[in-house]
C-alpha cells in the first residue's frame, strides 16, 4: 500500500538504496552468476580431467546421442508427472476435509503440524522409509505375523513415489488446504441449495474456484519430485538413473561438469516450459459454459 | 452414506496422511534405541550403544560443529538481506519491482542438485570452493527467500502511518527504523533466524557438492547411507530431527503468539 505513495518514483536516496541494492549484489553473484555459467559450461571441454572454456556443441551431440540420456529423461519425466497426479489425489480428500468439515482451530493445527515436516530432514526421512519397506522390514514383518508373504517395495516405483510424498504431501496439503479455505462459501452453498449433489458440487463449483491454488501445489509437487535425487535413488533402485541422479554420477565420478551442466540446463529448460504451461492453465479465465 | 458418517471417514484419512507424514520420523527415533542391527519388528533391547557411537566418533563432532556455524552464519545472512528486501518492498515501488521479486524469491524453485552443480562450478570458477564458507553463500541464497516471506506478512500487518507518524515527530529515516520497523518485526526476525537455519541444517545436496572436505551433518548421514545399513543413521537422524523440529516450532509459535496479542 505504502509504495503508492511514491507513484511518481523519485531518485532513490542512500538510505533507500542501503535496502534494495545488497540483495542485488548478492542474487547476481551467487544465484544468477552460477546458473548462467553453468549453462556456458555445457559448451567447455574436458582433456585430461582439466576443464577447457570452450565453444562446442561435443558435450549436447555426446548426451543426446545417448540412449542412456533419454531412457532417464523419459523416466523423470514420468515419475514425476506420476507423483503429482498421486500426491494431488492423496492429498485432496485430507484438504478438502481440513478446508470445509474442521474447525478453524483444527486446521491452525494441522497446519502448523504440516509445517514441520517440511523443513525437517527428507534425507534421514527417505532413509527410514527404506528401512520400514525392506524385504525384511516394518510392514513385511508386520504382514507376515498375519501370515501374508513378504511384498517387494524397494527399488520399485512405488518405492519412488513414496519417496516423493515424503518430501511433497505436507506441502501439497497446505497449499491445497489455503486454496481450498479461501474459496467464496456462498458459490458452494448455492449450488447444494439448488440441489447439486456434494459430488457434483466438489468437481463443478469447489475445483473450478480453487483451480489457480490447486495448480500451483501440483506444479511445486512436480517441480520437487523431478529435481529430487534421494528418493528414486534410495528407494527407487537408479535403474535407470533418473536425471538428478545422472547429474551426480556424471560429476562425482565422471569427473565430467559440462556433460552434467547439459543434463541440468535441459531440466531447467524442461522445469520453465512446464512452469510457463501450469501458470498459464492456473489463471485461465473459464471459457463460458 | 451419511453425512455422518462421511466426516468420520474424512477424519480418519488426515489421521491416515498424518500417520504417512510422521511415521518415518517416529520410526527413526524408536529404531536409534533398538540392539539390532537391522531395524524391524519386533525391537530387539533398548539400547543406548549407538548414541555412544556417534558420541564418541571425532568426525560426528566436527560435522556437528560445521553444522553450527553454517547454520548460523546463514541464518544471520540470509535474515538480513530477507529484511532488507521485505522492507524494500513495503515501502517503495520502483522500474523492475517484479523483476527485483522475482530475482529475490526464484531460487528456491530452482531444483537443489541443479543449484549444487551450478554453485560448485561457479565457486570453483572464481576460487571460492571446498570452504565452509563456500556453503554459508550458497544456503543464504537458498534460505533469504524464506526470511523475506516471513518478515514481509509481518509488514503487512502494520499500519503505514506508523512510520510516518515517526517522521513527522521528528525521527530520521534510520531512527524511524531503528526505533519502530525493527521493535515492530522482532518477532519475525526471530521467526525468520529459526526457519533459515533449519533449512541450512538439513540442506544435503548443494553442501555435498561444495563442502569439499568440510562435511556437515546430513552430508554425513548422505555419506554413510550410501554404505550399509547403518543404524548410527537412525541416532544421528533423530538429532537432526529434534534440532530442525524445535527450530520450526520456535520459528512458528513466535509468530503466533504475537499475533494473539495484537487481537
Amino acid at each position: 500500500m505504502r509504495g503508492r505513495e511514491n507513484i511518481n518514483m523519485p531518485r532513490p536516496n542512500a538510505y533507500a538504496l542501503t535496502w534494495r541494492l545488497p540483495i542485488i549484489v548478492w542474487q547476481f553473484l551467487f544465484f544468477v552468476g552460477p546458473l548462467l555459467f553453468m549453462v556456458a559450461m555445457s559448451f567447455f571441454l574436458v582433456k585430461n580431467y582439466r576443464m577447457i572454456e570452450a565453444f562446442e556443441m561435443k558435450n549436447w551431440v555426446k548426451m543426446f546421442g545417448r540412449n542412456y540420456f533419454w531412457d532417464s529423461y523419459w523416466l523423470t519425466l514420468w515419475l514425476a508427472t506420476l507423483s503429482t497426479i498421486v500426491t494431488t489425489l492423496v492429498a485432496f480428500p485430507a484438504s478438502f476435509a481440513l478446508a470445509f468439515r474442521t474447525s478453524e482451530t483444527v486446521r491452525r493445527w494441522a497446519i502448523f503440524l504440516l509445517i514441520i515436516p517440511f523443513f525437517t530432514s527428507y534425507l534421514v526421512r527417505t532413509f527410514s522409509w527404506y528401512t520400514i519397506l525392506a524385504e525384511s522390514g516394518v510392514i513385511n514383518a508386520m504382514l507376515g505375523s498375519i501370515g501374508i508373504d513378504p511384498i517387494t517395495m524397494l527399488n520399485t516405483k512405488f518405492g519412488t513415489i513414496v519417496g516423493y510424498m515424503t518430501l511433497t504431501l505436507p506441502l501439497v496439503v497446505v497449499l491445497q488446504t489455503f486454496a481450498l479455505a479461501n474459496i467464496d462459501r456462498n458459490l458452494v452453498q448455492a449450488a447444494r441449495n439448488l440441489g447439486c449433489p456434494p459430488w457434483r458440487t466438489i468437481l463443478t463449483v469447489i475445483v473450478p474456484l480453487a483451480k489457480t491454488g490447486l495448480i500451483v501445489a501440483a506444479l511445486f509437487c512436480f517441480i520437487l519430485s523431478f529435481g529430487d535425487f534421494v528418493a528414486p535413488y534410495y528407494l527407487g533402485g537408479s535403474k535407470p538413473p533418473t536425471l538428478p541422479i545422472l547429474i551426480i554420477d556424471t560429476t562425482k565420478s565422471g569427473q565430467q561438469w559440462p556433460r552434467a551442466a547439459v543434463v541440468a540446463v535441459v531440466m531447467m529448460a524442461t522445469l520453465i516450459t512446464i512452469a510457463f504451461a501450469a501458470i498459464t492453465l492456473a489463471y485461465r479465465k473459464r471459457a463460458s459454459a | 452414506m451419511t453425512p455422518r458418517a462421511l466426516d468420520w471417514g474424512l477424519r480418519g484419512y488426515i489421521a491416515l496422511v498424518f500417520v504417512f507424514i510422521f511415521a518415518p520420523i517416529v520410526f527413526s527415533m524408536i529404531f536409534s534405541f533398538n540392539s539390532d542391527r537391522f531395524p524391524t519388528i519386533p525391537l530387539g533391547s533398548f539400547t543406548t550403544k549407538w548414541y555412544e557411537a556417534i558420541w564418541n566418533d571425532p568426525d560426528v563432532w566436527k560435522a556437528v560443529r560445521t553444522s553450527l556455524i553454517v547454520s548460523g552464519c546463514t541464518a544471520i545472512l540470509a535474515t538480513a538481506l530477507g529484511f532488507a528486501t521485505a522492507y524494500t518492498d513495503y515501502r517503495y515501488n520502483f522500474r523492475f519491482k517484479s523483476a527485483y521479486l522475482a530475482l529475490v524469491l526464484l531460487p528456491p524453485t530452482i531444483p537443489l542438485i541443479i543449484m549444487a552443480l551450478a554453485m560448485l562450478a561457479w565457486l570453483s570458477k572464481i576460487g571460492a570452493s571446498g570452504q565452509v564458507w563456500s556453503i554459508i553463500l550458497a544456503h543464504t541464497v537458498l534460505t533469504a527467500p524464506f526470511a523475506m516471506a516471513v518478515i514481509r506478512l509481518r509488514l503487512n500487518q502494520m499500519d503505514a502511518s506508523i512510520e510516518a507518524a515517526a517522521w513527522n515527530l521528528g525521527a530520521s529515516e534510520w531512527g524511524a527504523m531503528r526505533n519502530v520497523i525493527v521493535p515492530y518485526c522482532k518477532p519475525a526476525i526471530i521467526s525468520a533466524l529459526c526457519l533459515t537455519a533449519a533449512v541450512s541444517f538439513d540442506e544435503f545436496a548443494i553442501a555435498w557438492f561444495v563442502s569439499g572436505l568440510n562435511k556437515t551433518v546430513p552430508v554425513m548421514i548422505l555419506e554413510i547411507v550410501q554404505g550399509n545399513i547403518d543404524p548410527r543413521v537412525n541416532a544421528l537422524g533423530t538429532f537432526v530431527f529434534l534440532t530442525s523440529m524445535t527450530l520450526v516450532i520456535i520459528a512458528q509459535v513466535v509468530l503466533m503468539t504475537r499475533k494473539g496479542v495484537k487481537a
